[in-house]
């Protein structure tokens, strides 16, 4: 249609103004109670809102993680079959090509490796999810009010359950090179879920950059390799960087990345002691967690009135 | 103003409100390789510069809805219709001015929160959890939602992924998940004639009854005839501002005068 079809409809019939009980329209909604649509909640009613949405978020990451394999012959059967392939790759490169395990026997370092490799995944697969999880579901975004918090959160949710099939896996790793299940492995709770609210912590962040920057999604690969290859994933900081200066090493094994996998091996495999973890690790846990955990909430909640402008 | 309209409880006001999305072209043309660098590294450059367009969608449109009325919104493709309704469901920040609502809108469509890989039976628990209802409202309303979409009258394909449905029959379920909630202010945008002549008619008898539960409802169709049908006050839009706003019959001639020219 061209501009001058409308021409004469334009000067005729004005709207009318609005003016209503002798009102503009802010004092006429404020008599009436009426909110701002769309407006930023408070930080508690904020909170309030997402646990009012918890089964949502629990269904929509079961859900995710249904479709994942649904169209697989094999279907579920991949979740555990994914990572042990990964494993097996690995283990071929590092394990007897390169031969990183220095410094440890074959029974330490295969769990080892295998542990690095589920739990760093775990981490750089939240990121990688989170980093999406606003600018890759506009759809969602833009037809249904939730606080938008509940997409990071519940991908987070998905890769939790996902690390929980690798798990799996973990324990017969551990189990067939020697590792016995003992009270130690108790610890693993805790050092899972510490990890799991740091991950939702960075995914929220990087949630709130991708949603401005979407171009972040192509940079993130990138980024989270370097972090695997500077946390000892297949190798230890310790023995690797033993002829470079210190603090090189301490940096590496204090990155968040380290201290929980660090956590997990102390946890599951036997042969790998107390003396392998850097000092204070359960409190440098402990803080990571509390720092991105909250950190990230308060800088996603910040932005929640504008995710899904064009 | 001096109107029926006098006393009334209004639900929404819009108070000049503007909506600007903004497109990123993807650069293109000389240099965009730099243009595109500066456009994720600049800050608070001019909007041109950093390969980024505007799209000036809806242009100061101010209105107030009452409780009880049904609104219609029409106008060309294009001319702010579904954005409007978006903001006043507070999905879409406004550029400038205001949209005062009396609690939350809803928007009616679920659609982007189904997932076609799952079966039609967990894509209604989502669905229903996606709007905000409680695991016991999903429940209890179940059986209504699949027997409201006529899913299983031709066999048990709600245990059957999304994907394996005919077009038809997925847009029926989504609209009966979608209409299986109450709301004070409801939002209906088009796409309401989905599915066989039966299921047309099911969904009009439905969304009378929302009308009628709901507080204030907008409808945005192209159907002049449901307009007619459904509500009592239009607002006529056109390249994102109010052209009319008044009493169905007297916008739809004006409307149809033009658009028949």
């Amino acid at each position: 249609m061209s501009d001058t079809h409308l021409g004469g409809a334009v000067a005729t019939s004005a709207p009318p103004p609005a003016v209503h009980e002798g009102l503009d329209p802010a004092a006429l909604a404020a008599k009436h109670g009426l909110a701002v649509s769309g407006a930023r909640p408070g930080l508690f009613e904020y909170v309030r809102d997402l646990w009012s949405r918890r089964h949502f978020i629990l269904a929509f990451s079961s859900a995710k993680l249904a479709s994942q394999y649904s169209q697989a012959k094999l279907g579920q059967v991949w979740q555990v079959a994914t990572p042990l392939l990964n494993a097996l790759v690995y283990y071929l490169i590092f394990g007897l090509i390169l031969g990183a395990g220095r410094g440890m026997s074959e029974n330490v370092y295969i769990p080892f490796l295998v542990t690095g490799i589920f739990v760093f995944t775990f981490t750089q697969n939240s990121v990688m999810a989170g980093v999406r999880a606003i600018s890759g579901n506009l759809g969602l975004v833009r037809a249904l009010h939730f606080p938008r918090a509940t997409l990071p959160i519940s991908f987070s949710l998905q890769q939790l359950q996902q690390l929980l099939y690798s798990m799996i896996v973990l324990v017969a790793v551990a189990l067939f090179f020697g590792s016995y299940p003992s009270l130690r492995w108790l610890l693993l709770i805790p050092a899972l879920l510490l990890q799991f609210v740091f991950n939702t912590g960075l995914s929220m962040i990087v949630a709130r950059m991708g949603a401005k920057t979407p171009d972040l999604a192509q940079l993130m690969p990138f980024i989270m390799r370097t972090w695997m290859y500077a946390s000892g994933v297949m190798f230890s900081i310790s023995a690797m960087l033993a002829d470079k200066p210190a603090w090189i090493a301490k940096v590496l094994m204090y990155n968040p990345a380290a201290v929980y996998m660090d956590l997990i091996r102390y946890s599951l495999i036997e042969g790998y002691g107390a003396g392998n973890l850097p000092p204070h690790v359960w409190i440098t846990a402990l803080g990571w967690a509390l720092v991105f955990g909250i950190g990230g909430f308060v800088y996603f909640w910040k932005a929640e009135e504008v995710y899904g402008r064009g | 103003m001096a109107d029926t309209n006098q006393g009334n409880i209004p639900t929404v006001i819009c108070d000049d409100v503007h909506i600007v999305y903004r497109v990123h072209t993807g650069g293109g043309g000389k240099g965009s390789a730099t243009a595109a660098l500066s456009r994720i590294v600049g800050r608070g450059k001019a909007e041109v510069t950093r390969g980024v367009r505007k799209v000036h969608a809806v242009r100061g449109v101010t209105f107030t809805a009452y409780k009880g009325e049904a609104i219609g919104l029409i106008g060309t493709n294009g001319s702010g219709k579904s954005t409007l309704l978006r903001a006043i469901a507070g999905l879409l920040p406004t550029e400038s001015g205001k949209v005062y609502t009396d609690g939350q809108p809803s928007l009616l469509g679920v659609n982007a929160a189904l997932m076609n890989d799952l079966t039609g039976e967990r894509n209604v628990i989502l669905g229903g959890l996606a709007m905000g209802m409680s695991r016991e409202e999903v429940r209890s309303r179940y059986e209504d939602i699949v027997d409201f979409s006529g899913i299983n009258e031709k066999g048990d394909f709600i245990s059957l992924p999304m994907r394996t449905y005919s077009s038809g029959m997925g847009a029926r379920l989504r609209f009966a998940i979608a209409a299986a909630k109450n709301h004070d202010v409801l939002l209906i945008d088009e796409a309401l004639a989905t599915g066989d002549r039966k299921f047309q008619i099911r969904s009009e008898e439905r969304i009378r009854e929302l009308r009628k539960e709901a507080g204030t409802v907008f409808l945005v169709s192209h159907s002049n005839k449901s307009i007619r049908d459904t509500c009592d006050r239009v607002l006529w839009l056109e390249k994102g501002q109010l052209l009319m706003d008044g009493p169905t019959d007297e916008v739809l001639k004006a409307y149809e005068r033009e658009t028949a020219r």
